[in-house]
């Protein structure tokens, strides 16, 4: 257990080093670094303390080494627009993100997998076409256009929803949340859904390809020859032999919600790193760019490396290394 | 001893992309109490499909189209749902092949012994879990208490399937259907899981259908054999008769096959050409196309003779008999 | 899924060896098709692309205008709602949006950008990921394990990220939003080309291709190509969608095309702001072509997954 631990932290490590020169070639090294790191409308002075401050002069592998330095010590820059840190930025928008995403995967999974599972217990069946179609629909819906019909049906047609921004948040737990307030919720559901709706298909989908691969296995039928009800076959055996991969897949999907989360928080106005980041591509922020690719990209590994635990967990032959 | 299992004309049809199979093509059989049949035929034969039909296990896109199969005198065929499950695990018990695949890898022994029990009977947990201990013990599984909390995989393939025979006595059911139950196993294990079977058919007077390819197998446990060949059973005796003296020219073919039966340095015998598909079978007797002793007259579907006392074979011409009515 | 190629006659070659080639014959696709057909849905699904790849085909000559053409719009005619005929004459079927473009051929227009983009970037990936995975395949060794954490380095990151990395720092423009895209989605194809390769890769016919000595390129694109191609159909067609539906998202973040080459992305990016006063057709209608085309593409996909995958026992 060790032995992979230490493993996969070097291997994060490695993907990290690896990433971080893909960024900074990316983005202090095309073009003149001078020229990409100073706001626009610098002045010739400016430029030139610049280029001696942010060591522009010394040789590329020096400033390589300088930005690890720095960043290991978590400092990844400070924004031009807001003149702060740029990870202070990014993990103060960090939590508005986690919300949005955790509630979305949770409406997929509690909507996707009761259809999914119906779909796998009854395959060929009107029922079960329709949903799968409808789950193409899902994702063949594109997010952004899913998020503007979601505003226009639910906010101008129907005034139900509010269409932009986090609501009042309390504290939950020791939390600030949008769930303690219900106008925090107000404000929670139609962004989440909107980021859900993608993912809703793929649980959906996921859900019902597992289902319709293990009821013919021979522990389902052997069960019904003891003589034990279908429900808690379906219940219990089938459900706990299919859970390690769905929330394998789905923990995995995790990241990708937050990346999306980029899209559904520049429609809904949502105080979230995804807007940050794209407001800070749109003014050119370098380094709030910089940073949040990094941030993001470790965080991927976290969630990689969580979810390989989680599996293990979750299933007995993994864990105790069985016989075949 | 009063008849337990009646079975008449039972034929289970799958309806396949390839066409219709007919896996079970009319098969009759009865089952005393306390009695072990043993049914042998080569893979493909219809001996697993005929135990499953038994018990209502059929999935589509196969069923049970004709016959009756009567449990103490109860018609099993057509029975609602609800009693079939009645009977499953607690009057007619099954014992599959291979028990790395027929126990829930991802639950405990004891959740998938408990369950069972409690799927029959209103006990308590706790009394629950000590009868499955007794039952483990009575196996031969040592330390049953702390055994029985182990994962299916964390036991050796001879160790999983005396659990799933020991999961098929919890509530000493009047009959067992073993489907190829030792022939995952090693040949060592498997005479240990032989003798169990048969101390505990002695102990408790359970009737048994002891399905498998290995007649080696069936001699030394069962009272009666039928062998079946392409959905049909072509002979069905006392065991020491049918294997004592064969009527039935395949019975003869898989006797001789068997590679203790051969003088060492001789070349095995073997029955010439493969099972037949059961999609295209010729008209008349299905194993003349192999047979030595075919005919002309095994053109035509053969008649069912007997040729001893509680002893039939589906044959023409059947061996070392007088041609009897 | 590969069935056992089809074996041409054996030709002797002036040495005196056998050649064996394995042909896609054309009486493989047959029941391919057949079982494709079943599926009405995906039928209807498949004429609906047909006909909107032919309006993108003949746009130009099907648009009653061309709205980028600025000696077509009169901005009096602007923000029209549909089936409105202005005072000078053209029929505005769908209306008009802000400048006054007729949004029937906006639409249209939109459409072949949309096309465009994402079949250009779907065709590029096929042609990098497969060559790839193919080489990966029958490399083996160091070449195979570099190229698949390459690939599955690449996979760890969603596409949109990556995508928006990489405009980040390219900028705007056609070309650039293709290249982007092919890097997002060339691992896909390597991957699974790389997959149903290695185990081609120990068939016979490969065998005999190596004892005739020819040479490995052509043995890798010319003989093994070939029977990787099923997966490689299911999982193009799905990616083309997946590349629309990113470019369009690409637009609507302001990323992706400039306004001068407007896909349907900027069309629907164009009219968001107007639709919260009520001036809905300038972004819905765009938005539904982009999801039919997007769905009907999918449909086809899956269906034609269903079909090539390897069957389980029904």
């Amino acid at each position: 257990m060790t032995v992979f631990l230490i493993r996969r932290l070097l291997q994060t490590v490695g993907v990290l080093l690896a990433v971080s020169l893909v960024v900074f070639i990316g983005l202090y090294a095309v073009g003149n670094p001078a020229e990409i790191l100073l706001p626009d409308d610098a002045t010739e002075a400016e430029r030139q303390a610049a280029i001696l401050a942010l060591g522009l002069d010394k040789p590329i592998w020096v400033q390589y080494a300088v930005f690890l330095q720095n960043a290991v010590t978590g400092d990844l820059g400070t924004s031009f627009v807001y003149n702060t840190p740029s990870i202070t930025l990014i993990l103060q928008r960090f939590p508005a993100t986690l919300e949005l995403a955790l509630s979305a995967l949770f409406i997929a999974i509690v909507l996707g997998a009761p259809l999914g599972l119906y779909a796998g217990l009854h395959p060929g069946t009107r029922l079960d076409r329709t949903i799968v179609t409808g789950s193409i629909l899902g994702f063949s819906l594109p997010n952004f256009w899913q998020g503007l019909m979601l505003i226009l049906v639910f906010s101008i047609g129907l005034g139900w929803l509010p269409s932009s921004g986090r609501g009042q948040t309390g504290t939950l737990l020791g939390i600030e949340t949008s769930f303690a307030t219900w106008d925090g919720i107000r404000h929670l559901i139609l962004p989440a859904t909107n980021l859900a709706l993608f993912k809703l298909a793929l649980v959906i989908r996921l859900t019902r390809a597992q289902v319709r691969e293990t009821m013919p296995l021979d522990f389902v039928k052997f069960a019904r020859a003891k003589g034990i009800s279908e429900t808690r076959i379906v219940g219990v055996h089938v459900a706990k032999t299919i859970a390690a991969p769905i929330v394998t897949v789905i923990g995995m999907e995790l990241g990708s919600v937050i990346a999306f989360a980029v899209i559904t928080e520049s429609i809904f106005a949502w105080p979230g790193m995804g807007k940050l980041i794209i407001d800070s591509i749109n003014k050119l922020d370098r380094p709030v760019v910089a940073a949040y690719l990094l941030v993001i990209t470790f965080m991927f590994i976290m969630i990689n490396l969580i979810v390989d635990l989680l599996y293990t967990a979750l299933d007995p032959r993994v864990r105790l290394g069985g016989k075949a | 001893m009063s008849t337990l299992l009646e079975v008449r004309g039972l034929k289970t049809h799958f309806d396949t992309r390839a066409g219709m199979v007919k896996a079970v093509d009319g098969i009759d059989f009865t089952l005393n109490e306390g009695e072990v049949l043993g049914l042998v035929g080569e893979s493909g034969s219809g001996k697993t499909v005929a135990s499953f039909s038994i018990l209502g296990l059929i999935d589509p896109p196969g069923r049970v189209v004709e016959g009756s199969i009567k449990f103490k005198g109860e018609e099993l065929v057509g029975a609602p749902v609800g009693r079939m499950r009645q009977l499953r695990g607690r009057d007619i018990a099954m014992v599959f092949q291979d028990p790395m695949m027929t126990l829930t890898p991802v639950l405990r022994i004891e959740t998938q012994m408990v369950e069972t029990i409690l799927a029959h009977e209103k006990v308590s947990k706790k009394a629950a879990r000590d009868r499955a201990i007794n039952v483990l013990a009575r196996v031969g599984i040592p330390s049953p208490q702390e055994r029985i909390r182990a994962y299916p995989h964390q036991f050796s393939g001879g160790m999983r399937q005396r659990v799933a025979i020991a999961i098929s006595l919890l509530h000493n059911p009047a009959l067992i259907l073993a489907d190829e139950p030792t022939t995952a196993l090693d040949v060592t294990i498997q005479g240990q899981i032989i003798a169990e079977m048969q101390k505990l058919v002695a102990e408790t007077g359970t009737a048994m259908v002891w399905v498998s390819h290995d007649l080696a197998v069936v001699e030394t446990i069962a009272d009666t054999v039928a062998v079946m060949y392409a959905g049909r059973i072509v002979e069905h005796g006392p065991s020491a008769e049918v294997i004592g003296h064969p009527a039935h020219p395949y019975t003869e073919g898989l006797l001789n096959s068997i590679p203790s039966r051969t003088t060492p340095g001789q070349r095995l015998n073997q029955i010439p050409g493969m099972a037949p598909s059961v999609l295209h079978l010729p008209p008349g007797c299905p194993f003349a196309p192999r047979c030595r002793y075919a005919r002309p007259a095994c053109a035509t579907p053969p008649p069912v003779r007997d040729v001893g006392t509680a002893h039939m074979a589906r044959c023409v011409a059947p061996l070392n008999r007088e041609v009897a009515q | 899924m590969s069935d056992t190629p089809t074996v041409a006659p054996p030709v002797t070659t002036p040495s005196g060896m056998i050649a064996a080639t394995p042909l896609a014959t054309p009486s493989r696709w047959r029941p391919v098709w057949d079982e494709f057909a079943e599926s009405r849905t995906a039928l209807i699904a498949l004429w609906v692309c047909v006909l909107l790849l032919l309006a993108a085909i003949i746009g130009p000559w099907l648009a009653p205008q061309n709205p980028y053409d600025l000696t077509e719009i009169s901005f009096f005619d602007s923000r029209l709602p549909p089936f409105s005929v202005s005072p000078d004459g053209p029929f505005y079927l769908l209306g008009t949006d802000n400048q006054g473009r007729d949004m029937f051929s906006a639409m249209l227009y939109g459409l072949r950008t949309s096309l465009f983009v994402g079949v250009a970037s779907g065709g590029l990936a096929i042609a990098v990921g497969v060559s790839l995975g193919l080489i990966a395949a029958y490399a083996g060794g160091f070449v195979d394990a570099l190229i698949m954490r390459i690939v599955d380095f690449m996979l760890g990151f969603p596409t949109i990220l990556v995508a928006l990395m990489m405009l980040a720092i390219l900028g705007q423009g056609v070309e650039k939003v293709i290249l982007a895209l092919v890097v997002v989605q060339w691992a896909y194809f390597a991957r699974a080309v790389r997959a149903t390769a290695l185990s081609e890769r120990s068939k016979e016919y490969i065998e005999a291709a190596r004892s005739l000595g020819l040479s490995h390129t052509r043995i890798v694109f010319g003989h093994l190509a070939p029977n990787c191609m099923p997966p490689v159909i299911v999982i193009g067609t799905m990616q083309v969608a997946s590349a629309i539906s990113a470019e369009a998202t690409l637009s609507f973040l302001g990323l992706g095309l400039p306004i001068t080459e407007p896909s349907l992305g900027l069309l629907i990016s164009n009219g968001f702001n107007v639709m919260l006063a009520g001036l809905y057709w300038i972004s819905v209608f765009p938005g539904l072509l982009l999801l039919t085309l997007i769905f009907a593409i999918n449909i086809v996909g899956d269906r034609l997954r269903e079909v090539l995958n390897p069957r389980n026992a029904r």
